[in-house]
């Protein structure tokens, strides 16, 4: 029966500190959930479609915040938020493409609380399976948004698998762009992960949007040298300008060298599971001096594997129309 | 005519509350031994319940009741029902749990076993019409207000053409004609004929409807959230199941109701229901969640339209079909005033209206901020803007050559009007805007992006009579205004309130608003909705302040002799004409008029009033100088609230996205009664019309039955960030006939006007594509420039 928007109890571990993060992680497995802002966690506790038995809040662990110098660039702890990570200078100075893209996530008093960490680990809002439907991704074994007449615009037009859902992060195809490495640490020890292959889709794993394994944690996310002081771009188009998620949003980052390209890197989001990178692009476009023809001609490019479901075929063109910004206006 | 309070800004006495949170809502109070109530609802659009069993509920600790639909009042269908075992859309209600805590309710819910028989279902009037289509109740597929309950089913031909797009118009549940259509057309130089949709959408109201209720000593006092306060009582009194005296009600703030929470609702009982059966107070927090399906929603329309211009704009004929998405239950009609909206704010010279209101498996449905006309508007204007291409005319000039003055005819039996500018209102927003220079913007492209212009115009009655108006003065000299109208949130119940000061030349600091509580001794008002208040509160509070202004020239004339005549009344005394010397303040005629008992104490009351009334002043006689009186004051037609929007947009053809870059809205509401009341109407009204225009709808799976939007991230209502941070607007200010300060209401129209002024405005910048459907959402943009078809089927409603 219908019971929503009531949440049920749950035992709630505060650590102070990463290690008894971890092992709380790995005593509770699959039972934990890992709280940081709260803005995606609450809904599905008040919706009693997720009901994990210890919720363990990460936002008592100070290791996990701010914004530090590297050897290599910068490390930002999983749990800054989004407002910092919009505010801070030498994000703005050297990586603009991340300042830009949180600034368009949600609100500002969401961005407030929302963390970086729980911005690109958020689950999908495929709204069959909000809504809690048994769905594949639900542990079911059909898709209610991949259906004859199902409401889908808001949904994927690449590497469907069962699932039609898509990423919904804007912070992601900036951190895809930034060649950014995901430090993840369990009780077995740490890796680091590059952002492009941190998100995962259904046909490596319907159940999760992310290599996070449940004993798993981010901990940090480093942005290399590499692509500091970039020319960038960050597009969102969604319906309303403030709390809501992108139709499609776009990022670019064009090192440029002697007027042409010397490297680029583009990805959109809101088009499939995961941040979908266009090498198509950055091949096409490396070597090239940016003019209004090769813009157009690369938004042209990324659309030929597109499988459009019924309602979001809008996704063709305006994916094209904001890669074609993505090389055209980057700065 | 110069007045001392009216037209003037002030400070509305609840404000201050508002801002420092002190304001207590529905959910804000508390009862010693107060229990919590979580509902049951039904996860399927339609079913039937074939057995509860709450056993497992009821043997939880600290679970006290369970209430199901065969213990609550149950209505005649169509009606809405309290709790149900048939429910007709997924959300509804089936039963209620009563625990010590809400957590507990809601665990209790869980327990509960509802063995529940899927039945047919459907999400689209038009499939509902279809041969052999399903019908949302098991008695029925059509029925409204003043419309039976029935079955119809339409001709298969009828819907040949509906595939590429022709509304198929079997025949109608209702119509009218006035005028001669066929020579109206013959004498067209233009005709344009489009079929178009208009989405459903909900209110959203900021607060939900909570609700806490308890019983002492045989009353049964309830604390709710409604935009009215009488009006309330003898509807809720009934869905309780007792007499309007024994209801005390509480609603001293409303956080927002757009029509939603203007009458009692059914679910406003259950506290009392669940009190009475358990003995303690109980309170029912309504969710977000569930506000998205119990909250009511505005009908969606799957209408035609022929419309016949003459070359100077004129418009001869109108034929109007509009089949209306009722939702499950008895709905509201909005689709008659689809067809008087058009007669008023077009005054075409023969038009035929059609209607039929469809019963779908969504959400009941109940009015929004001008139910029927704003959808209309959206619906017509940008087709005015596409007559007026064709005929080389001016937009504003072919809206002024159509627009209503004083001689004005209205709806179906063609009857007369108490006032309309709307003439005014065009010229004073084209000045405003600017409108001959803007103009030139038009379509004007810089690289990808492209200017709109938009103007459009709307209407809504504004105004009713026969409502009873009490104010008292009380021996300490203070004018109490008893208001039983309600707050809304428009501060008009204060603004009204002044004109009882107004009449007796009192200072606005010695006057007390009595509101808010039945048991403050409130008359019989009608509710706050329909755009009335402005128009309806000040005339029964003109009546009854000139009633306790005879009363006082009386006392002046028993004090000092003569007759009533020879005094007058000035500083809050009563003075001699003749020499203008004090006979007595007013509260020496206070504690005068509490001796002399009779009708100067309320002793004794006017027959005609209501009795509600009557026992509102039953309760105040001998505390002092009553005022007590019917508003039997000539109104002859329809009070008609009108506005005019204009609006400019910059269009990015690449994104779909746009940007609001001016907005003027002028307002047709008579004499201005609070300006700075007005000016944030008619802002807020823009702002919920550009979410109508562009962003807001309800969107169902057709083969699930199941809301797509049930948060306000799904139901996108604008943010700020998607409005102008400034708007212009202005008034015509010119007096109403019909009202004794020439005061009319506003509240409704500005919303219309703008969502229609910016639909005309994104069709401008696309240079003249109309979509023929609200709103008009980013995907459709893009897909109407990159010139792919649009992903909804034809005529679709609820749909993405």
């Amino acid at each position: 029966m219908m019971i929503k928007d009531m949440m049920p109890g749950f035992e709630l571990y505060q650590p102070a500190r990463i290690e008894e993060a971890l092992d709380l992680l790995d005593r509770f497995g699959k039972d934990a959930w890992k709280l940081a802002g709260g803005n995606d966690s609450l809904a599905w506790f008040k919706d009693r479609v997720i009901r994990p038995k210890a919720v363990v809040d990460l936002t008592g662990i100070s290791a996990l915040k701010g914004i530090r110098e590297t050897a290599d660039g910068i490390e930002i702890g999983a749990l800054t938020t989004l407002s910092e990570i919009e505010n801070s200078s030498p994000i703005r100075e050297r990586y603009r493409v991340l300042a830009d893209a949180a600034r368009k996530v949600a609100s500002p008093q969401i961005r407030n609380s929302g963390t970086i960490g729980g911005n690109v680990a958020q689950d999908t809002r495929c709204w069959y399976y909000r809504y809690g439907l048994p769905c594949y991704r639900a542990g079911g074994n059909t898709c209610y948004a991949d259906t004859p007449e199902a409401m889908n615009r808001e949904h994927a037009l690449f590497e469907s698998d069962r699932c039609v859902a898509v990423t919904p992060s804007d912070t992601a195809p900036a951190l895809v762009v930034l060649d950014a490495k995901m430090v993840v640490r369990s009780k077995r020890g740490e890796r680091v992960v590059d952002a492009e292959d941190f998100f995962v889709g259904p046909a490596v794993d319907i159940t999760r949007m992310t290599v996070l394994k449940p004993e798993d944690l981010l901990v940090a996310i480093r942005l290399p040298a590499a692509w500091a002081g970039a020319k960038f771009y960050f597009e969102k188009v969604a319906d309303r300008e403030s709390w809501d998620f992108a139709l499609v949003n776009v990022a670019s980052a064009l090192v440029m060298s002697g007027g042409v390209v010397e490297r680029a890197r583009v990805a959109c989001g809101g088009v499939q599971c995961t941040p979908r990178r266009l090498k198509v692009v950055e091949d096409l476009v490396a070597g090239k001096a940016v003019d209004d023809t090769l813009a157009k001609l690369a938004g042209q490019t990324v659309t030929r594997r597109a499988r459009p479901l019924n309602y979001n075929h809008f996704k063709v063109p305006l994916m094209q129309n904001l890669v074609t910004r993505a090389v055209r206006d980057a700065a | 005519m110069a007045y001392k309070l009216i037209g003037k800004d002030f400070l509305p006495p609840d404000v201050v509350a508002k801002v420092t949170g002190e304001a207590r809502y529905a959910e804000d109070f508390r009862a010693e031994g107060m229990l919590f109530c979580k509902l049951l609802r039904s996860p399927m659009p339609h079913g039937r319940v074939r057995n509860i069993d709450a056993s497992e509920a009821l043997a939880m600790d600290g679970v006290v009741a369970v209430l199901t639909a065969d213990e609550v009042p149950s209505f005649p269908p169509p009606q809405n029902p309290i709790l149900t075992n048939e429910p007709l859309y997924a959300g509804e209600p089936i039963l209620a749990v009563a625990a010590t805590s809400e957590t507990l309710a809601a665990d209790a819910i869980e327990k509960i076993k509802v063995d529940l028989e899927p039945l047919p279902f459907t999400v689209d009037p038009l499939d509902s019409l279809y041969p052999g289509g399903p019908n949302a109740r098991l008695t029925g597929n059509v029925a409204n207000v003043r419309l039976d309950l029935q079955t119809v089913k339409w001709d298969a031909a009828a819907f040949v053409e509906a595939d590429r797009g022709k509304l198929p118009m079997g025949p109608p549940a209702e119509e009218w004609q006035f005028g001669d259509l066929d020579a109206g057309f013959a004498a067209a130089k233009v005709v344009i004929e489009e079929n178009f949709v208009t989405a459903g959408l909900s209110h959203h109201s900021m607060e939900p409807r909570s609700c806490m209720a308890y019983w002492q000593n045989g009353k049964c006092f309830v604390h709710g959230s409604s935009q009215s306060q009488s009006y309330v009582v003898p509807g809720l009194a009934n869905y309780i199941g007792i007499e309007p005296k024994d209801l005390v009600y509480i609603a001293e703030f409303c956080g927002g109701g757009f029509g939603s929470k203007g009458s009692a609702y059914p679910v406003m009982s259950i506290p009392a229901h669940l009190a009475k059966k358990t003995g303690r107070p109980v309170m029912m927090r309504i969710t977000r969640e569930e506000e998205y399906s119990l909250g009511l929603a505005r009908p969606a329309f799957q209408g035609w339209v022929r419309m016949g211009f003459k070359a100077d704009g004129r418009i001869s004929a109108v034929d109007l079909y509009v089949v209306h998405d009722n939702g499950p239950n008895m709905g509201f009609w909005d689709f008659r005033n689809a067809g008087s909206a058009v007669s008023i704010v077009f005054q075409p010279e023969a038009m035929r209206w059609r209607g039929i209101s469809v019963l779908t498996n969504t959400p009941p449905r109940g009015p929004q901020r001008g139910p029927g006309e704003n959808q209309i508007a959206m619906a017509i204007e940008p087709l005015i803007d596409k007559a007026a291409h064709e005929l080389g005319l001016d937009r504003v000039a072919i809206r002024r050559v159509n627009a209503p003055d004083n001689d004005a005819k209205y709806g179906a039996k063609q009857g007369p009007v108490t006032s309309a500018y709307l003439k005014e209102a065009l010229d004073r927003g084209a000045e405003r805007f600017n409108w001959e220079e803007r103009k030139k913007l038009s379509r004007r492209r810089t690289g990808n992006k492209v200017i709109g212009i938009g103007v459009a115009s709307a209407y809504h009655s504004a105004g009713f009579s026969g409502f009873d108006g009490l104010v008292r003065i009380t021996p300490d000299g203070k004018l109490h205004v008893h208001s039983g109208v309600g707050n809304l949130g428009t501060y008009s119940y204060g603004a009204t309130s002044r004109v009882a000061a107004e009449v007796l030349g009192y200072d606005w600091s010695n006057v007390v608003i009595v509101r808010g509580d039945s048991s403050k001794h409130l008359p019989w008002n009608i509710g706050q909705f329909g755009s009335n208040t402005s128009f309806t509160m000040s005339r029964t509070n003109y009546v009854a302040a000139m009633d306790a202004k005879q009363k006082l020239l009386e006392i002046g004339a028993l004090e000092a002799g003569g007759a009533a005549d020879d005094y007058d009344i000035q500083n809050e005394a009563v003075v001699r004409k003749s020499d203008r010397s004090t006979v007595m303040s007013f509260a020496d005629a206070a504690a005068r008029a509490a001796k002399l008992g009779g009708k100067f104490s309320g002793a004794e009351v006017p027959d005609n009033i209501n009795p509600l009334t009557k026992a509102a002043v039953a309760g105040l006689a001998g505390s002092g100088l009553i005022g007590v009186a019917k508003d039997t004051l000539p109104k002859d037609g329809v009070t008609p609230a009108l506005s005019v929007g204009y609006i400019q947009v910059e269009l990015d053809l690449e994104t779909g996205k746009f940007v609001i870059q001016d907005y003027v809205g002028v307002a047709d509401c008579g004499t201005v009664v609070h300006p700075q009341s007005l000016a944030n109407q008619i802002r807020g009204g823009a702002v919920m019309g550009f979410g109508l225009a562009v962003s807001e709808r309800l969107v169902y799976d057709p083969k699930l039955g199941l809301p797509a939007n049930v948060g306000l991230y799904q139901a996108k209502p604008p943010s700020y960030l998607d409005v102008p941070a400034e708007m212009a607007w202005d008034a015509v200010g010119k007096p109403d006939l019909a009202n004794p300060l020439g005061i009319k209401g506003i509240g409704e129209p500005i919303q219309g006007c703008a969502a229609a002024a910016l639909l005309c405005a994104i069709s401008d910048a696309l240079g003249g594509h109309y979509f023929n459907r609200t709103p008009v959402v980013t995907d459709m943009i893009v897909n109407a420039v990159a010139g792919r078809p649009q992903s909804y089927r034809p005529l679709q409603v609820n749909v993405q």
